[in-house]
């Protein structure tokens, strides 16, 4: 067995490896696919802080991706018409700023998660899955029919949002930014992972009888790790749409949901790097199989019943042996 | 003190026909040790829920230190002070030892906000933690993991975050069960001490044990408390031998 934090270093080396060779071989597509990988890979880090530490199964975390990728559109949209963003009462200026989105995006997710969770929180199992998925399906038909941007057609956005110093047009560049924000947002779930709050989580993941007699309430721990979780994979979100410059309501789609969760199960439920782990082999597979055939996805299934099947701990656990060893 | 630590009014359960609890009425006093003891299905651990707030009581009061707790939440009653032991062990498998009993201490810290900080790291919580599991013997167990552990060695750490808690009355479901002579005789005398800091509502099936340690025996059978009194009381009680202790005794 491999120790985790080998097979962790060495993806960071090859996510940082790899997009430099094509920047040497003139190959942008190629950093485009590692800028896909890279943004997936962190919805999926914000799905794993809720599932993997917290045990909740969400098939709704499109919902804040969507969020996200709207926050980034319609601020974006404003900024090119030069249009005030009218609220009634008072009125904000579009913005083609990258730190100001991100803020957006990630407030105005982790709002939705907050509501979402408050009630969905109040059901476990199955009818958590279902509400969850209920709230996604919500967002999905709502911009549907959200003329103003778009509704099922989406809209585009010609010019990639700007970071200062950078010219993020430069698809290195803009790489290097989507790879700085993921390796912030691990090193903050590592942390996470071993504090108080970790701790207390975790453990209301596994027994949650025990939580309460020790006078801990687990559903205000599991409606935290939500919200943190709804944030993060809301970052994802406007960068995704950055990547694109496009925004639609696909990005809200359950099948969205269900593609990140195959990423954090492909990679290893629990495990601060599965979700990388999981997203850089899904992009892999659809490029290299894509190539072959349309049914691609045939071949994915097949691979994740494997997994499922055969290494419940996913690839890392496969690699590295599970977090615990029972006798 | 003119109030127990710990009672209940009349507390009334049904499961459907079955009366699991009838009008019970029990009470813990500061430094005591009151042992529940009845058949198998009588009703203890249903008791126990009410008491402790995973089942709600279709009539009746749960009392803690002079007040109706009857409608707070499991947390509620475990912050206002009770410390209970599972009959079937309730830990965190995939975790260790150690951090098992430093969740007892982060309960009772009541900040389990922080995301920053490692906690194994927090001096406070660990010295708590860290203190419980010397008193019951795991101290050179910290770093294993639960799974690992022996069936005496969980009991022995339901017991130990039980301890990180301080709490005013423990409440204790078979804390001997499967646990061999020798252990239980160990724990026996740990327990002995221990109603000094709180007194313990003790259910269990080890009669040696309960005589050994009680101050005063409810009999419980089905769902109705035929007897409370001392350990003589109870041993003489014709009733009890009966619907109880009728070979034993
Ligand atoms: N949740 C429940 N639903 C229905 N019946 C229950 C439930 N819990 C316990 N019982 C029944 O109540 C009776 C008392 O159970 P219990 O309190 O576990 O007994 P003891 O701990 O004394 O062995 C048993 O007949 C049991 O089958
Ligand atoms: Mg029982």
């Amino acid at each position: 067995m491999i120790p985790e934090r080998h097979v962790n270093a060495a993806l960071l080396v090859g996510l940082v490896a790899v997009p430099m060779w094509a920047l040497a071989a003139d190959e942008p597509y190629t950093i485009t696919l590692a800028t896909r990988a890279v943004i997936l890979a962190l919805a999926a880090v914000g799905l794993n802080i809720a599932l993997g530490i917290g045990g909740l199964v969400s098939l709704g975390h499109a919902a804040f991706f969507g969020i996200g990728g709207y926050a980034m559109g319609i601020l974006a949209f404003h900024a090119q018409t030069f249009t005030p963003l009218d609220f009634g009462a008072f009125s904000v200026a579009g913005t083609k700023s990258m730190p100001v989105i991100w803020l957006a995006a990630l407030v105005l997710s982790a709002l939705a998660a907050l509501v979402i969770g408050l009630l969905s929180l109040r059901t476990s199992g199955v009818y958590f899955i279902m509400i969850t998925l209920a709230f996604g399906q919500m967002f999905y038909y709502f911009t549907i029919s959200w003329s103003t941007y778009g509704g099922e057609d989406g809209m585009s956005i010609y010019v990639r949002n700007s970071f200062p110093g950078l010219d993020t047009l430069v698809p290195v560049q803009f790489f290097g930014i989507c790879l700085i924000l993921l390796c912030l947002v691990l090193f903050l779930n590592a942390r996470l992972v071993r504090s108080r709050f970790g701790l207390a989580l975790n453990a209301a993941r596994q027994v949650s009888v025990r939580v309460e007699t020790v006078g801990l309430d687990p559903t205000r721990l599991k409606l935290l790790a939500f919200v943190i979780s709804g944030a993060v994979t809301g970052l994802a979100g406007a960068l995704f749409a950055d990547l694109n410059r496009f925004v639609s309501p696909a990005m809200f789609s359950w099948q969205f949901s269900g593609e990140i969760m195959v990423l954090v199960i492909l990679g290893g439920v629990g495990r601060i790097f599965g979700p990388v782990v999981g997203a850089v082999v899904f992009v892999t597979l659809e490029h290299v199989l894509g190539g072959l055939t349309d049914f691609w996805h045939i071949y994915l299934g097949v691979i994740l019943l494997l997994i499922v099947l055969f290494a419940q701990g996913g690839i890392i656990g496969l690699l590295c042996g599970r977090r615990v060893h029972h006798d | 003190m003119t109030e127990p630590v710990l009672e209940t009014r009349n507390i009334t359960r049904r499961f459907g026909a079955l009366m699991a609890s009838d009008s019970i009425s029990i009470e813990l006093w500061p430094g005591e040790i009151h042992a529940v003891i009845g058949p198998n299905g009588a009703g203890k651990s249903t008791l126990i829920e009410q008491i402790c707030g995973g089942l709600k009581p279709d009539a009746g009061q749960v009392r803690l230190l002079g007040r109706d707790v009857t409608r707070q939440s499991t947390a509620a009653r475990a912050r206002a002070g009770l410390g209970r032991t599972f009959q079937i062990s309730a830990l965190a498998m995939e975790d260790t030892v150690l951090q098992n009993a430093i969740l007892g201490a982060l309960g009772a810290s009541g900040r389990p906000w922080g995301i920053w900080r490692p906690v194994l790291k927090d001096r406070g919580l660990r010295a708590r933690a860290e203190e419980a599991l010397h008193r019951v013997g795991l101290e050179d167990l910290t770093a294993k993991h639960c799974a690992d552990l022996s069936h005496g060695q969980r009991r022995q750490l339901e017991v130990a975050v039980a301890l990180t808690l301080r709490p005013k009355a423990f409440i204790m479901d078979e804390p001997m069960a499967g646990l061999g002579a020798e252990g239980s005789k160990r724990l026996t005398g740990f327990l002995d001490g221990l109603r000094e800091e709180a007194p313990i509502l003790l259910v269990e099936h080890d009669m040696d044990a309960v005589f050994a340690l009680a101050d005063r025996i409810s009999v419980l059978v089905y769902g109705r408390i035929i007897a409370t009194g001392t350990v003589d009381e109870i041993r003489a009680n014709a009733e009890v031998r009966e619907a109880y202790l009728g070979e034993g005794a």
